[in-house]
C-alpha cells in the first residue's frame, strides 16, 4: 500500500530537475560587466552599435568574456573589475565623445557568469534588493494639488480668450484654490457663458450664485478631469525621472508608480546620494524662438561665419548647429500637451501641441507673420540648450492646436512628444523616503542572511536525524528539497530578494519540518499502538495530511496579511514566506513520502522501520523498532 | 531516542485556573508597560533620518554626539550597532531641512571630525509616510485575527476560533510588553514577525483542537475535561519538538543574522516560547470555560461515523 504509481515520481523527478536547472544560475556568481544603453530616446542601441563596442574594444585590446544585445542594451562580461573599468573609459571614449551631451549611457554592472544554455532557458539568478547590493532608493511624492492648481490657471486663462472671442462681457475671472470664479452683471450674460462652458469646456462643472449684486459662476474641474490631471501629472513625472536618471549612468535603474501619486526610485549601485537627488529634483525648462534665417544666420549655421547679433547657436539633436533669436516667444509654461499623432489628409506622423490661451494668442499672431520661416523649439537643462525639432511654418494657426509634421517616423514623432512633453516635471516632487545601502553592508548582509539559513539547516537536519532515525534523514533531505525549490521559484519569478527574504527562508524552513514532524510523530504513535509498519507508514501519513493543511492555512493567512499591507522590508518577507508555505506542502508531504515508498514500499514483510524509539507507556515492553 | 515517555494523561485542566491567572498577570504587565513606557518606534514609523557610519577604530560616541550637536539637532539618539567600529545616528525629522541636507550635512561634520568616518546606510522617511505605515500594520493585524477566526470558525466552531484568538493575541501583546520593557526598537521587520508568530501559533491551538474533536467522537464516556487532558497529553511531544526545531532556526538567526536581524529574531523567540504556552495552556482552557461540549463538534452524535473516511468533520489527528 505504500507505492507510488510511476507518474507521481515522475512529477517528483520533473519538479527536481525543473527546480535545479532554476537554482542553478545563483552558484555561477556574478561577474563585472559593462552595460551600454540609449541616453535619449532617440537614440537607439543596435547591432551598429555592437559592432562600434567590440571595435572600441579590439583597439583597446581588451577581450570580453561574453558580449549579447538584449532588450536594447549591451552587455560586455569581463573577467576582472581592471579590465571592466578600462573597458569603460573605451566604450566611453568611443560612443560618447562629448561628455556634456551624452547618447548613451556607458554604465558599470554585474552580470550572472551562469552559460548561455541557462539564459537561454531564462534561468537568471534570484534579483538581489538593494540592502543585498547596495543602493539608493527615494520615495517622491508628487504634489498633486499643485498640478491641479496649474491646470486650474490655464483653464482660466482659457476662459478669458474664449469669452471675449464670444463677446460675452465678464465682470472678472479668478483663479480660488483649484476652482475659477465667474463674475457677472446679469443673469442673461451669466446664461450665455455658462450655455459656452457646457459646449468648449467638457472638463468643467459649473455652480451658479448670488453675491449681492453680482451674479457668480464657480467652474471646478469634474472629478474625472481632475484624475486624467493627476494620471498625466504622474506619467510626465515619471518620463522626465527616466530622462534623468538616464544621466547618472546606472546599469538597471527601477522608477515605478506606487499608489496614486508616489514614485518609487531605485538606483542599485549608486553612491552618490547628493548628486542623485540632486538630479531628480532638477527642472527643465522649453522656449519657442525662431530661427535666424538672415544671411548671416545661414552663414553661421553652415560654420562659414560668426553667429550674427541677437542671435544664439544650439545644436539640435544630431548635432547640428541651428542659429536662432535670442527673443523668447513661449516657453513651456504655455504648453499644454505633446501627442504623437497622423495627419488627417497626409497620413504622415506629427506631433501634436497644446497651448493654453495666453500661448495661442501670441502663436497665433507669430504664425501669420511668419509664414514661410523656420521655428525652433528648444529644451533647456541645466543651462543647456538643445533644438528639440526646427520646422517651418506654413500658414497661419489659431486655437492653441499646432501640428508639426514633415518627414518624420512614427517613432520621430513618438520621441519628439516624449521629449517636449518630458522636458519639465509637471508637478513638484518631494521625496518622502530615502534609503541608502552601502556596498559592503550590502555583500555583508547576504553572508548574515546565508549563514543564518546554513546553520539553522545544519541545526534542524542533524536534530532529526539524531531523533527519528532514517527518517529524519528522509525529512531532512524533504527540507533541502523545499529549499531548493523555494530558491528556484524565487528566481523564476525574479522576485526580489531582500535580507528580511532571507530572514523568511530560514523561518519558513523552521515551520515546513513541522510538517515532517506530524508525520514521524504520527507514526510512531501508529506503531505504538501495535500497527504494523507498511499500515503504520500509511495512516501516518494520511491522518497528518489535514492537520497540516490546517496548519499551513493559518500560516498563510497572516503571510497573505503582510503581503497585502505590508510596505518595503515587509513585502520582501512576505513573498518568500507565502512561497515557502506553498512549497513545503510539496516537499515535506508528497516528497518525503515518495522518498519513503521508495525506500519501504517494495517490502512485503517489513519487520520494522528505522524511526527512533517507539516508546510504550507498559513500561517493560519498550520496544525498539528498528 | 524519546524525550516524552508520558504514561498517564496529566491533569492539566484541573491547573486551568492557575495558568489562567499567570497569563492573565503577564498580559496585565504587558500591556501595563505598553502604556507606561509606550514601544520605542523605528524611523520607519517616526519619521526622521537613520544613518549608519562605519569607522576604522573603535568609534568615541561622545565625539559623533558633539559633532552633531554643534549643528543644533535636537533629540539626536547616537549609539553603537552591531560593533564598536560601526555607529547608529537617529535623528527626529526637521521642518525646513530636507533629508538630503540633513544627511549631507551631519555627514561633513563627522568626516571633519573623523576622516575615517563612511557612511554605510541612511534612511530617511517623511511623517505622512510613518504614519501609513502604522495604519496599516493595524490594518494587517485586523485581517489576520479576521482571517483566522473565520477559518477556525468554519473548520471547528466559534467557541474555539475565539479562543485560540485570545490566546494568540495574549502572546502578540506580550511580545509587544517585551518590546516595551527593555525599550527594544520596535522596526517593520519586528512587525512582520509578530504576525507570522500569529500565524504559526495558532497551528499549535488547531492541532490541540483537533484532537479534542476527534476524542469526543472516539472516547464517548471520558467528560470534558479528561478529553482535554488527553488531547494535550498525546500532543504535547509534537508541540515541543516543532516549536524547538523552528527555534533552532531562529536561534541561528539571533547569532549569525547580525544587528539588522536581532530583534526580527527575538520577536520570533519571545513568540513561539509563549506560543507553546499559550496554546498548551491557556487555548484549550479558555475553550473549557466557553462551555465547548461533545454536541458542538459530534454532530449527528452516531458512533458509526467514527471511521468514516469521507465524514466532513473527520478532523487530522496526531
Amino acid at each position: 500500500m505504500n507505492r507510488y504509481p510511476v507518474w507521481k515520481y515522475a512529477i517528483i523527478v520533473i519538479a527536481l530537475l525543473v527546480g535545479l536547472v532554476y537554482t542553478l544560475p545563483n552558484f555561477f556568481g556574478e561577474a563585472p560587466a559593462v552595460q551600454v544603453s540609449a541616453a535619449k530616446a532617440s537614440q537607439k542601441v543596435d547591432n551598429a552599435t555592437l559592432a562600434r563596442v567590440e571595435e572600441a574594444l579590439k583597439a583597446a585590446g581588451l577581450k570580453a568574456d561574453a558580449i549579447s544585445l538584449e532588450g536594447g542594451s549591451i552587455r560586455a562580461r569581463f573577467a576582472s573589475t581592471d579590465d571592466q573599468l578600462k573597458a569603460k573609459d573605451a566604450i566611453q571614449k568611443v560612443l560618447v565623445p562629448d561628455a556634456a551631451d551624452p547618447g548613451y549611457v556607458v554604465a558599470l554592472n554585474l552580470l550572472s557568469r551562469s552559460p548561455a544554455w541557462l539564459s537561454s532557458l531564462h534561468a537568471a539568478p534570484m534579483y538581489l534588493g538593494l540592502d543585498l547590493r547596495g543602493g539608493v532608493h527615494f520615495m517622491l511624492q508628487v504634489d498633486m494639488p499643485a498640478a491641479l492648481t496649474k491646470r486650474a490657471e490655464s483653464l482660466a486663462g482659457d476662459l478669458r480668450t474664449v469669452l471675449r472671442e464670444k463677446n460675452i462681457r465678464h465682470g472678472g475671472i479668478s483663479r480660488n484654490g483649484q476652482s475659477i470664479e465667474l463674475r457677472f452683471r446679469d443673469v442673461a450674460t451669466r446664461d450665455a457663458a455658462r450655455r459656452v462652458l457646457a459646449d468648449q469646456f467638457a472638463e468643467l462643472d459649473a455652480v451658479e450664485t448670488q453675491d449681492g449684486t453680482d451674479y457668480k459662476l464657480t467652474a471646478s474641474l469634474k472629478p474625472q478631469a481632475a484624475r486624467t490631471v493627476q494620471d498625466q501629472a504622474l506619467k510626465q513625472n515619471i518620463t522626465t525621472l527616466h530622462n534623468r536618471i538616464n544621466e547618472l549612468g546606472v546599469a538597471e535603474p527601477v522608477i515605478q508608480q506606487q499608489g496614486l501619486d508616489r514614485i518609487v526610485v531605485q538606483l542599485p549601485g549608486v553612491q552618490d546620494t547628493a548628486k542623485a537627488k540632486d538630479i531628480l529634483g532638477r527642472t527643465a525648462t522649453l522656449e519657442l524662438r525662431m530661427v535666424d534665417e538672415s544671411a548671416e544666420g545661414r552663414a553661421a549655421e553652415t560654420g562659414t561665419g560668426p553667429v550674427p547679433f541677437g542671435a544664439e547657436r544650439y545644436p539640435d539633436r544630431s548635432g547640428q548647429a541651428v542659429i536662432v533669436k535670442k527673443q523668447v516667444i513661449l516657453t513651456g509654461e504655455n504648453l499644454t500637451d505633446a501627442q504623437p499623432g497622423f495627419d488627417g489628409q497626409t497620413q504622415e506622423p506629427t506631433v501634436n501641441l497644446t497651448l493654453d490661451a495666453k500661448g495661442s494668442r501670441i502663436f497665433k499672431d507669430i504664425t501669420r507673420e511668419n509664414v514661410g520661416k523656420r521655428m525652433a523649439i528648444i529644451l533647456f537643462e541645466k543651462g543647456k540648450g538643445e533644438v528639440v525639432t526646427a520646422p517651418v511654418i506654413r500658414t497661419e494657426i489659431g486655437g492653441g492646436r499646432v501640428q508639426i509634421s514633415g518627414r518624420m517616423t512614427t517613432v520621430e514623432a513618438n520621441d519628439t512628444a516624449l521629449l517636449l512633453r518630458a522636458g519639465s516635471l509637471a508637478a513638484p516632487m518631494e521625496i518622502i523616503e530615502e534609503r541608502t545601502i552601502g556596498p559592503s553592508l550590502g555583500a555583508e548582509n547576504i553572508a548574515k542572511g546565508f549563514n543564518s539559513v546554513t546553520w539553522g539547516f545544519v541545526a534542524v537536519a542533524v536534530f532529526m536525524c539524531v531523533y527519528y532515525m532514517l527518517f529524519g534523514v528522509f525529512s531532512s533531505i524533504a527540507l533541502a528539497v523545499n529549499l531548493l525549490l523555494l530558491v528556484a521559484v524565487l528566481s523564476m519569478l525574479q522576485a526580489t530578494l531582500t535580507l528580511p527574504g532571507m530572514a523568511a527562508m530560514a523561518l519558513v524552513l523552521g515551520m515546513a519540518i513541522d510538517a515532517n514532524v506530524l508525520i514521524n510523530e504520527r507514526v510512531r504513535e501508529e506503531l505504538r499502538n501495535g500497527a504494523s509498519p507498511q499500515a503504520a507508514i500509511h495512516t501516518g501519513y494520511d491522518r497528518a495530511w489535514a492537520t497540516i493543511i490546517d496548519s499551513n492555512v493559518t500560516t498563510l493567512i497572516a503571510g497573505l496579511a503582510l503581503l497585502a499591507f505590508g510596505s518595503g522590508p515587509v513585502r520582501g518577507f512576505a513573498v518568500v514566506h507565502c512561497l515557502g508555505i506553498l512549497t513545503s506542502m510539496f516537499s515535506a508531504v508528497f516528497f518525503s513520502r515518495g522518498l519513503v515508498n521508495l525506500w519501504y514500499g517494495r517490502q512485503k514483510k517489513l519487520k520494522s522501520v528505522s524511526i527512533g524509539t517507539v516508546w510504550r507507556p507498559d513500561g517493560d515492553a519498550a520496544a525498539k523498532a528498528e | 531516542m524519546e524525550f516524552f515517555k508520558i504514561k498517564r494523561d496529566i491533569p492539566f485542566m484541573r491547573h486551568a485556573l492557575v495558568f489562567n491567572l499567570v497569563s492573565f498577570l503577564t498580559f496585565a504587565a504587558a500591556v501595563f508597560f505598553l502604556f507606561t513606557r509606550g514601544l520605542h518606534l523605528s524611523v520607519e514609523f517616526t519619521g526622521g533620518t537613520l544613518m549608519e557610519v562605519s569607522y576604522s577604530q573603535p568609534a568615541d560616541l561622545g565625539t559623533v554626539r558633539n559633532a552633531i550637536a554643534k549643528l543644533g539637532y535636537q533629540d539626536v539618539q547616537v549609539q553603537n550597532f552591531g560593533t564598536a567600529r560601526d555607529v547608529l545616528i537617529r535623528m527626529p525629522a526637521v521642518k525646513g531641512v530636507s533629508s538630503a541636507q540633513q544627511s549631507d550635512q551631519v555627514m561633513a561634520a563627522l568626516t571633519a571630525a573623523d576622516a575615517t568616518a563612511s557612511l554605510r546606510r541612511t534612511e530617511f522617511v517623511g511623517p505622512q509616510v510613518g504614519d501609513e505605515l502604522a495604519a496599516d500594520g493595524l490594518k494587517a493585524l485586523a485581517f489576520v485575527v479576521v482571517g483566522i477566526m473565520i477559518y477556525l470558525a468554519l473548520r471547528f466552531e466559534w467557541k474555539f476560533a475565539v479562543a485560540a484568538i485570545i490566546a494568540n493575541l495574549h502572546d502578540v501583546i506580550i511580545i509587544l510588553g517585551f518590546f516595551a520593557f527593555f525599550q527594544w526598537e520596535f522596526s517593520l521587520p519586528v512587525l512582520a514577525a509578530v504576525l507570522a508568530v500569529l500565524g504559526y501559533s495558532v497551528n499549535e491551538s488547531v492541532v490541540i483542537f483537533d484532537r479534542i474533536r476527534e476524542n469526543f467522537r472516539r472516547y464517548r464516556k471520558m467528560n470534558t475535561v479528561e478529553i482535554i487532558d488527553n488531547a494535550i497529553t498525546s500532543t504535547i511531544s509534537r508541540t515541543i519538538i516543532t516549536h524547538g526545531s523552528t527555534q533552532l532556526m531562529v536561534l541561528s538567526m539571533l547569532l549569525f543574522g547580525g544587528a539588522t536581524l536581532h530583534y526580527f529574531a527575538l520577536a520570533l523567540t519571545i513568540g513561539i516560547l509563549f506560543g507553546i504556552y499559550s496554546s498548551v495552556f491557556v487555548a484549550a482552557a479558555i475553550a473549557m470555560w466557553l462551555g465547548i461540549r461533545r454536541e458542538d463538534l459530534v454532530k449527528g452524535g452516531g458512533a458509526r461515523k467514527e471511521d468514516d473516511p469521507n465524514d466532513p468533520n473527520a478532523g487530522a489527528v496526531v
